[in-house]
C-alpha cells in the first residue's frame, strides 16, 4: 500500500524585544546566569505580570504576515505543570481565544505553488534553562530566558513530506527575520520546532497515530528527522504493526529519535485564564497601525527583483534571502544602475567573503556605494575584471575605496593607444619567428602575443585595446 | 488616657499639636505590645527596630511640617503583605525563611505617608481559614476572649488593632478575611472594590478575589487610610484607572433619604439570634436616621459558597505551584530525585488546610471535569455579579450580618471545614462580585462577644460604605467598649 504522511509544525519564534514579556528585564543572550532577572520573572510570591505591548505588535506583524484574521480580543491562560526552569509552577500562555487563526502562506514545491494552513498564532514566556554539572550530581538553572517572549506558531496539518516541511519552515523563518521580530537563530534556540506526523493510506481522509518530534535544532535536522519518522512509521505499518500516540526525542548525532519517557509526557496542563492579566484588545485602529510598519515581504520582493532587475529568479532568491542583503543589493543597483553587474558581484565575491567569515551583510566592510563605484569603474573601462577582483578583495580587507585602492597599486588600466603600441612593438621586434609564423596563417600564434603584451605591462593593458591594437600591427 | 488607645486621628492632633511625640506613641504601642502579646499572639514578627528608626524619621517630618497623613502612626501589616528585607511568611512553613527583595506597592504608600510599622501579623496559612487556626505559628486569640478564635484569615490584624496592639493594620480579603474577624474582634474592616488598591506584593491566594484593605477602630481612621492605601498602580494589569476621591468627605453626611437594602437570603435559619436581634437594631437606627430600608433579593445567594470554594482553590493551586523547594523556602532534605523533592517539599512545607483547597482546585481544572466545576463555576459567578447590578440599580447600600454567629471556641470547628466555611457564607459575595464591603461594630451578644453588621455598594463606590458607616457609628456611639486584657 502507498502511504501518504501527514505533518503538522508548531513553531515557537523568540521575540526580538528590548525588554521581557511580562517585566522590564533585558531579553539578551548570553549574560551572566541569572543577571536578567527581576522578582516578576523570578516568580517571587507576590508579583505581579504586565503585559509588554510590543511583544502584542511584534506579534500582530507575524499575523498579517501569514495572512491571518486578527481577533478582537484574546486572553492569556496558564499552563500549569512542575519544572524546575518554570518558577511559577505555570507558563503564561495563550488557549482558548487565541489572537490570530485562520492564515496561510505559500511555498514552492516540485512542481508549483502550495498553500500550507496557519490555524494558529499566539503569544507566551518562554522557560529558563536547566545545566547539569557534568562532574557532580548537581543542577542549576539560569532564569535569564524565563519571560523573553515568544510566538507560536501552529500550521494546519497540510504538510505531505520532509521536503515540503523544509520549505514552510524556510518561509516562516525568512519572515520573521524579514519583519526583525526574530532573530532567528536556531542553534541559540531563537527559532524552534516540533512536528506531528502520521502516515495514511494515499487518497484517505481519516488521518493516522501521529508522534510528536521534538529537539531538531536545524533546518536539516527537521529534515532528517521527519525523513526517519515516516520511514519508521512506514515500516511498522507495512509490517502489520501500528504506531503509538507518543513524543519522540530526535538524536541528532544517531540520526534517530527515541521516545521520552512516558511520565514525562503524561502532563495534564490545567489551563486556565490567567486572573492576573486583562483580555488585550486589538482593534482596527491598532491593526491598521501595524500594517502601515510593514516592509516588504520577501515572496514580492523576490518577483520584483526579476520583473525590474531582469535578473534569474535564482539570483532574485538568493538576494533576498534577508532584508539587510536585498537592500544592500538594491542600493547597489541605485548608486551603479547595472543590477545584472550588481547580481553578480554580491552574489559571487560578496557572498563568498562573508560566507568564509561567517559573517552578516550588515558587517560587510563594502559599503553598497564602494561596490557601485567599483562596478562604474569597470563599466567605464578604468580596470579589468581581473583587476576588479584584486581591488574588491582589498576593499574587503581594508574597507579602502575602490579609487583609492587602485591608485595605491598603480592598478590603473593602460588604455593609452600609444604607449601601449610601443610596448607590442617591442615584443613583435623581440619575437620575429612568432611573426613569421602568423604572418604564415597560424592564426593560433596570437594568443602567445597576447601573453607576452599582457607580461610586459603585467596585466594592466586594456585586452580590448590590446586585441584590437595587435591585429592591426601584426598585419603589417 | 493611654496613647495606644487612641485612632488615628486623635493622634494626628495630638502629634500635630505637639503634645505628643512619634517615638512616644511608637514606645506606648511596644509597651502594651510587651505587656498583652503573650495573650493574645496577634503577630508573626515585631519590627521594633525598625519601628524606632521609622518613628525617628516620622518626628522629623513632623517638626519640618512635611508629615505625611501617617506620620508617626504604628501600623501593623498582615504577613501575606512583601516587605523588603524582613521576613514574610504568610503563615506557612514553606515561608518561614522567605525575606522578600521589595516592598508591595501598599507598603511603599504606607511608607511614604509616613506610618511606622509595628510587625507582621499572624493569619491562617496562605489566607486558608477563617479562625488563625491554620497558620504554622500557631492561633491567635481573641481580645474578647482568650478561649476564641478572633476570625480569620486576618485574624492577627484584627485582634491587634483590638488590643491595642497597633492603631491600625492592614489584612487582605479573599471571602471574607477582613470583614469576618473585624466583626469578631470589635473592629471596623473595609474590603475595597476589586482593583481599587494594588494586590503587587500581596501573596496571591485565589487572584480574581484577593483585595488588601484596613482594619480601624473607627470609620474615620478608616477613610484616612484609603486616602493613602487606594489607587491605580500600573504593576497590576488588574487595577483600575479610576478617581479615588477624598473618603474623608463621605464622614458625617448622614443617609436621609438612603435606599439601604436587605437581602432576605442572608436572614436564614442558622443564623445565631442575638447576631439577628443587633443587626435588627442597626436597621431600626438606620431607619430612624431617615433611611429607607427594603426587602430585597439575591436569588443566586445560595451558589456562593459552592461557586467559591471552585474558583478559589482552582487559582490557588497554580499561585501555590511556585512553592516547590527548589529556589526559595522551605526544602525537604534527603531527596531521591526531583519528583521526590517535590512531593517531600510540599508535603512537609504546606499544612492540612492548603493541602486539601490545592486538591480541590488541582481536581476542578483537571481535563475532563474544568467544563463542569470551573467553567460552570464562572458562569454562576456572572449570575451573582448581575444580582448585584440588579439591587444596586435601586438602593445605594446593601445591609447584611457579616458573620451568622459571634466568634466560636479556639479547636471548636477545625475538624469540621464545612462548618468552618460557613463562617464566610455572608461575605464571599462580594468578593464574587468584585464590590466593596465593610464591617462595622453593631453590638456584643450577651457573653460581651463583639457582632458586626455589613453594608455592601456598587463598584468603586467606598465612598458610600464610609458615609453609611459612620452615620451609623453615630447612631450608636454608646455601644464603644474595650476588650479586658
Ligand atoms: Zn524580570
Amino acid at each position: 500500500m502507498e502511504y501518504e504522511p501527514v505533518i503538522g509544525l508548531e513553531v515557537h519564534a523568540q521575540l526580538l524585544t528590548d525588554a521581557k514579556i511580562f517585566c522590564g528585564c533585558s531579553t539578551k543572550f548570553g549574560a551572566a546566569p541569572n543577571s536578567h532577572t527581576c522578582p516578576i520573572c523570578l516568580g517571587m510570591p507576590g508579583v505581579l505580570p504586565v503585559l509588554n505591548k510590543k511583544v502584542v505588535e511584534f506579534m500582530m506583524k507575524m499575523a498579517l504576515a501569514t495572512n491571518c484574521r486578527l481577533n478582537r480580543g484574546c486572553l492569556f491562560a496558564r499552563k500549569n505543570y512542575f519544572y524546575p526552569d518554570l518558577p511559577k509552577g505555570y507558563q503564561i500562555s495563550q488557549y482558548a481565544q487565541p489572537p490570530a487563526e485562520h492564515g496561510w502562506v505559500e511555498v514552492e514545491i516540485a512542481g508549483g505553488k502550495k498553500r500550507i494552513g496557519i490555524t494558529r498564532i499566539h503569544m507566551e514566556e518562554d522557560a529558563g534553562k536547566l545545566m547539569h554539572d557534568e562532574f557532580s550530581p548537581v543542577s542549576r538553572v539560569d532564569l535569564n530566558r524565563t519571560g523573553v517572549p515568544l510566538i507560536e506558531i501552529v500550521s494546519e496539518p497540510d504538510i505531505r513530506g520532509a521536503e515540503e516541511a523544509a520549505a514552510y519552515l524556510r518561509r516562516l523563518h525568512e519572515t520573521l527575520v524579514y519583519l526583525e521580530i526574530c532573530d532567528g537563530n536556531m542553534e541559540e534556540g531563537s527559532f524552534r520546532c516540533d512536528a506531528n506526523v502520521s502516515l495514511r493510506p494515499k487518497g484517505s481522509e481519516t488521518f493516522g497515530t501521529r508522534a510528536e518530534l521534538k529537539n531538531m535544532n536545524s533546518f536539516r535536522n527537521v529534515q532528517r528527522a521527519l525523513e526517519y519518522e515516516i520511514k519508521r512509521q512506514q515500516y511498522l505499518l507495512e509490517g502489520g504493526g501500528s504506531v503509538v500516540q507518543e513524543t519522540r526525542l530526535w538524536d541528532d548525532t544517531a540520526g534517530v529519535s527515541h521516545p521520552m519517557r512516558g511520565k514525562e509526557e503524561a502532563h495534564d496542563y490545567r489551563y486556565f485564564p490567567d486572573p492576573d492579566l486583562v483580555p488585550v484588545v486589538i482593534d482596527d485602529a491598532w491593526v491598521e497601525a501595524v500594517r502601515q510598519t510593514l516592509p516588504e515581504l520577501p515572496l514580492e520582493r523576490r518577483e520584483r527583483f526579476v520583473r525590474d532587475y531582469q535578473i534569474p529568479a535564482y539570483d532574485a532568491g538568493v538576494l533576498t534571502a534577508s532584508r539587510q542583503l536585498a537592500d544592500y543589493y538594491e542600493e547597489v543597483v541605485r548608486l551603479s544602475a547595472e543590477p545584472k553587474l550588481a547580481s553578480n558581484w554580491v552574489m559571487g565575491e560578496i557572498l563568498r567573503f562573508l560566507n568564509e567569515d561567517k559573517k552578516e551583510i550588515r558587517a560587510c566592510p563594502i559599503t553598497p556605494a564602494a561596490l557601485a563605484e567599483l562596478i562604474s569603474l569597470i563599466k567605464e573601462g578604468q580596470i579589468s575584471g581581473k583587476m576588479a577582483k584584486e581591488v574588491v578583495d582589498q576593499m574587503y580587507r581594508t574597507g579602502a575605496a575602490p579609487g583609492a585602492i587602485i591608485k595605491e597599486k598603480g592598478l590603473v588600466q593602460i588604455t593609452d593607444e600609444a604607449a601601449l603600441s610601443a610596448t607590442i612593438a617591442a615584443v613583435i621586434a623581440a619575437n620575429p619567428g612568432q611573426l613569421a609564423q602568423y604572418r604564415a596563417g597560424k592564426e593560433k600564434v596570437f594568443g602567445f602575443f597576447v601573453g607576452q603584451v599582457m607580461k610586459a605591462t603585467q596585466g594592466k593593458a586594456n585586452p580590448q585595446l590590446i586585441n584590437d591594437l595587435l591585429k592591426k600591427m601584426l598585419a603589417g | 488616657m493611654e496613647l495606644y488607645e487612641l485612632t488615628i486621628h486623635e493622634l494626628q492632633a495630638k502629634l500635630r499639636a505637639g503634645e505628643t511625640t512619634a517615638a512616644e506613641v511608637t514606645a506606648s504601642v511596644f509597651r502594651r505590645i510587651d505587656a498583652v502579646e503573650k495573650d493574645v499572639r496577634a503577630y508573626i514578627s515585631l519590627m521594633r527596630k525598625s519601628a524606632l528608626a521609622e518613628a525617628a524619621r516620622a518626628e522629623e517630618q513632623l517638626r519640618k511640617g512635611e508629615a505625611g497623613p501617617l506620620a508617626g502612626i504604628p501600623i501593623a501589616l498582615k504577613d501575606i503583605t512583601c516587605t523588603k528585607g524582613y521576613r514574610t511568611t504568610c503563615g506557612s512553613r514553606v515561608l518561614d525563611n522567605f525575606i522578600p527583595p521589595y516592598d508591595a506597592t501598599v507598603v511603599e504608600k504606607l511608607r511614604a505617608a509616613g506610618a511606622v510599622f509595628t510587625g507582621k501579623t499572624n493569619m491562617d496559612e496562605f489566607a486558608m481559614g477563617s479562625s488563625t487556626e491554620t497558620s504554622h505559628y500557631g492561633t491567635t486569640r481573641n481580645p474578647w476572649d482568650l478561649g476564641r478564635i478572633p476570625g480569620g484569615s486576618s485574624g492577627g490584624s484584627a485582634a491587634a488593632v483590638a488590643a491595642g496592639e497597633c492603631i491600625a493594620s492592614l489584612g487582605s480579603d479573599t471571602g471574607g478575611s477582613i470583614r469576618q474577624p473585624a466583626a469578631l474582634c470589635g473592629v471596623v474592616g473595609l474590603k475595597p472594590t476589586y482593583g481599587r488598591v494594588s494586590r503587587y506584593g500581596l501573596i496571591a491566594f485565589a487572584s480574581s478575589l484577593d483585595q488588601i484593605g484596613p482594619f480601624t477602630k473607627d470609620v474615620e481612621d478608616c477613610a484616612i487610610v484609603m486616602n493613602v492605601i487606594a489607587g491605580y498602580d500600573p504593576a497590576e494589569s488588574t487595577s483600575v484607572p479610576a478617581e479615588v476621591p477624598d473618603y474623608r468627605g463621605f464622614l458625617g453626611r448622614g443617609v436621609e433619604g438612603w435606599t439601604v437594602g436587605i437581602p432576605q437570603e442572608y436572614f436564614v435559619a442558622g443564623i445565631d439570634p442575638e447576631v439577628e436581634a443587633a443587626v435588627r437594631r442597626t436597621i431600626t437606627l438606620l431607619e430612624g436616621a431617615g433611611a429607607r430600608c427594603v426587602e430585597i433579593s439575591l436569588p443566586h445567594t445560595r451558589y456562593c459558597l459552592a461557586v467559591y470554594y471552585i474558583i478559589a482553590p482552582a487559582e490557588a493551586c497554580s499561585n501555590l505551584a511556585r512553592y516547590d523547594g527548589v529556589r526559595f523556602g522551605f526544602r525537604a532534605e534527603g531527596s531521591r530525585d526531583l519528583i521526590d523533592l517535590y512531593k517531600k517539599s510540599r508535603s512537609a512545607g504546606f499544612g492540612a488546610e492548603v493541602k486539601r483547597r490545592i486538591m480541590l482546585g488541582t481536581y476542578a481544572l483537571s481535563s475532563g471535569y474544568y467544563d463542569a466545576y470551573y467553567k460552570k463555576a464562572s458562569q454562576v459567578r456572572a449570575l451573582i455579579k448581575r444580582d448585584f447590578d440588579t439591587a444596586f440599580a435601586s438602593c445605594d447600600a446593601i445591609l447584611t450580618p457579616t458573620t451568622p454567629t459571634p466568634a466560636f471556641k479556639i479547636g471548636e470547628k477545625t475538624d469540621d471545614p464545612m462548618q468552618m466555611y460557613l463562617s464566610d457564607i455572608f461575605t464571599i459575595s462580594a468578593n464574587l462580585a468584585g464590590i466593596p464591603g465593610i464591617s462595622v461594630p453593631c453590638g456584643f451578644s450577651a457573653a460581651g462577644l463583639p457582632i458586626g453588621v455589613q453594608f455592601l455598594a456598587g463598584h468603586f463606590q467606598e465612598g458610600r460604605l464610609i458615609q453609611i458607616a459612620s452615620a451609623f457609628e453615630k447612631l450608636a456611639p454608646s455601644e464603644k467598649r474595650r476588650p479586658a486584657l
